[in-house]
């Protein structure tokens, strides 16, 4: 038996597909800006003085970075149902990418901030700015700059991780795949035309980083370092 | 439905736990084979070989896993070719694992100072010896924080294979909650095997990277 592939009859669902490729962006869009929060605090509250918060701050980054994205989602959508808080599972979704992504930025930022030169936060200190001064202007906008294009590259890998979502039944891409495959037995297509999707939404997130790189980053611009 | 945790449900998931570590060794050795080859395409003198190897890894490291395993699993089967999940699971993580080991050790190829390369050349070695005897021994070196780093990546990426239904850890943990019906218990359980698993293999990593003073290489590492 010859095989006969069929994209038109597996395209002709593009609403669909373009439905959760629209998903899959949210959930990258909400968990980013959200873990790029969370994790920027980890990594400040990993160097601060005071032990307890460090110490609390290191077991969230390792317990993350050491156990697998589709483990934490279960727990999180499964366990808290079981105590009988019931969220819908977009929100468990971007809850528990957020808390994925916040430990690898934190661990990002991290080095970030250790890169930063100590001479130039006692000079900070020596023109009296503040502690609040110093933190934005002296070490957390070069160490972000400085990181930028690891932090982007963990946000790509944020958006191709959340297909994981598809297991909580969150209708982004991979779920919308699932569906479509078995309603039209074109599984091979099916799939085929996801994994191309997905890569043009990487490219996308790619090339959006840069531009905002280019507005974020205007001294780097000038020294035409490339992103 | 009902029932507490006894000692056949522990038993049943460190059979899975076995099946996690047999995968992740089987995803780093085909992947590890798969991946030097992809290393040296990757720097080929033929400009074709270059472009194809580097296609090959912006297409898998641009897919998720899972659909890389859905389309090993479903697509192919609808297409005529069934694979067991076990076959499928391995295959999938041996692209996979191919692509981001292959870009590891591109790096850590290139990043062999060049008085090496040239003095190599120099000594009139051909460019295989060039590679086994001066690049590859100082190459090593350099790759292995990073590979210890990225086995952590594979042994979470095998749980995406209790997916395709191969009964590994996270399956294991999937079939036991189903009868215990226990979430919370369940899950924190596999979260902490995986956690005894992975954890050594970070902080040997980190003490790697240390003791050879070099930044941390594994920030591209997937979720």
């Amino acid at each position: 038996m010859g095989i006969e592939l069929d994209f038109p009859a597996v395209l002709e669902r593009w609403p669909n597909f373009l439905g959760g490729a629209i998903l899959t962006l949210e959930l990258a869009l909400f968990a980013t800006v959200l873990g790029a929060l969370l994790g920027t605090f980890a990594a400040v509250g990993r160097g601060t003085h005071n032990a307890l918060i460090a110490r609390a701050c290191k077991v969230y980054v390792e317990a993350i970075r050491n156990t697998p994205l589709l483990v934490q989602i279960f727990l999180v959508y499964f366990g808290l149902a079981s105590v009988g808080l019931k969220l819908s599972a977009f929100t468990v979704a971007v809850a528990a990418l957020t808390i994925n992504v916040g430990a690898y930025t934190a661990e990002i930022m991290r080095a970030g901030f250790e890169a930063i030169p100590r001479g130039q936060i006692e000079a900070a200190e020596g023109l009296a700015l503040s502690r609040v001064q110093i933190y934005w202007h002296i070490i957390l906008l070069p160490a972000v700059e400085r990181v930028y294009p690891a932090l982007t590259s963990q946000f790509v890998l944020l958006m191709l991780a959340s297909s994981v979502c598809s297991q909580i039944s969150t209708e982004e891409l991979t779920a919308v795949a699932n569906y479509i495959q078995s309603d039209t037995y074109r599984a091979f297509e099916t799939y085929i035309i996801v994994a191309v999707l997905y890569i043009i939404l990487s490219l996308v997130m790619r090339a959006g980083f840069w531009g905002l790189g280019l507005v974020l980053f205007p001294r780097r611009r000038r020294l035409g370092t490339a992103l | 439905m009902g029932g507490h945790l006894n000692i056949n449900h522990l038993l049943f998931l460190g059979h899975g736990a076995l099946w996690t570590i047999g995968l992740s060794l089987i995803a780093l050795i085909g992947g590890g084979i798969a991946g030097f080859v992809i290393a040296l395409a990757r720097i080929s003198p033929l400009r074709s070989v270059r472009l194809l190897s580097a296609a090959y890894v912006q297409l898998i490291q641009g897919t998720p896993l899972l659909v890389i395993l859905f389309l090993g699993y479903f697509g192919l089967a609808a297409i005529g070719l069934k694979m067991s999940p076990l076959a499928a699971a391995g295959a999938s993580l041996t692209l996979y694992v191919a692509a981001y080991l292959g870009e590891i050790w591109r790096g850590s190829i290139q990043s062999v100072p060049k008085p090496q390369w040239e003095a190599a050349e120099g000594l009139a070695l051909s460019r295989t010896q060039r590679m086994m005897k001066v690049i590859l021994p100082q190459a090593i070196r350099i790759a292995t924080p990073p590979t210890v780093g990225f086995m952590v990546q594979i042994i979470k990426n095998t749980s995406l294979a209790s997916v395709v239904g191969f009964v590994e850890l996270m399956r294991s943990g999937q079939i036991v909650n189903n009868s215990l019906f226990e979430p919370f218990v369940v899950y924190a359980l596999i979260a902490l095997v995986y956690f005894a698993m992975c954890y050594p293999l970070s902080l040997f990593s980190q003490r790697l990277e240390r003791r050879m003073g070099r930044g941390r290489a594994d920030f591209l590492a997937p979720a």
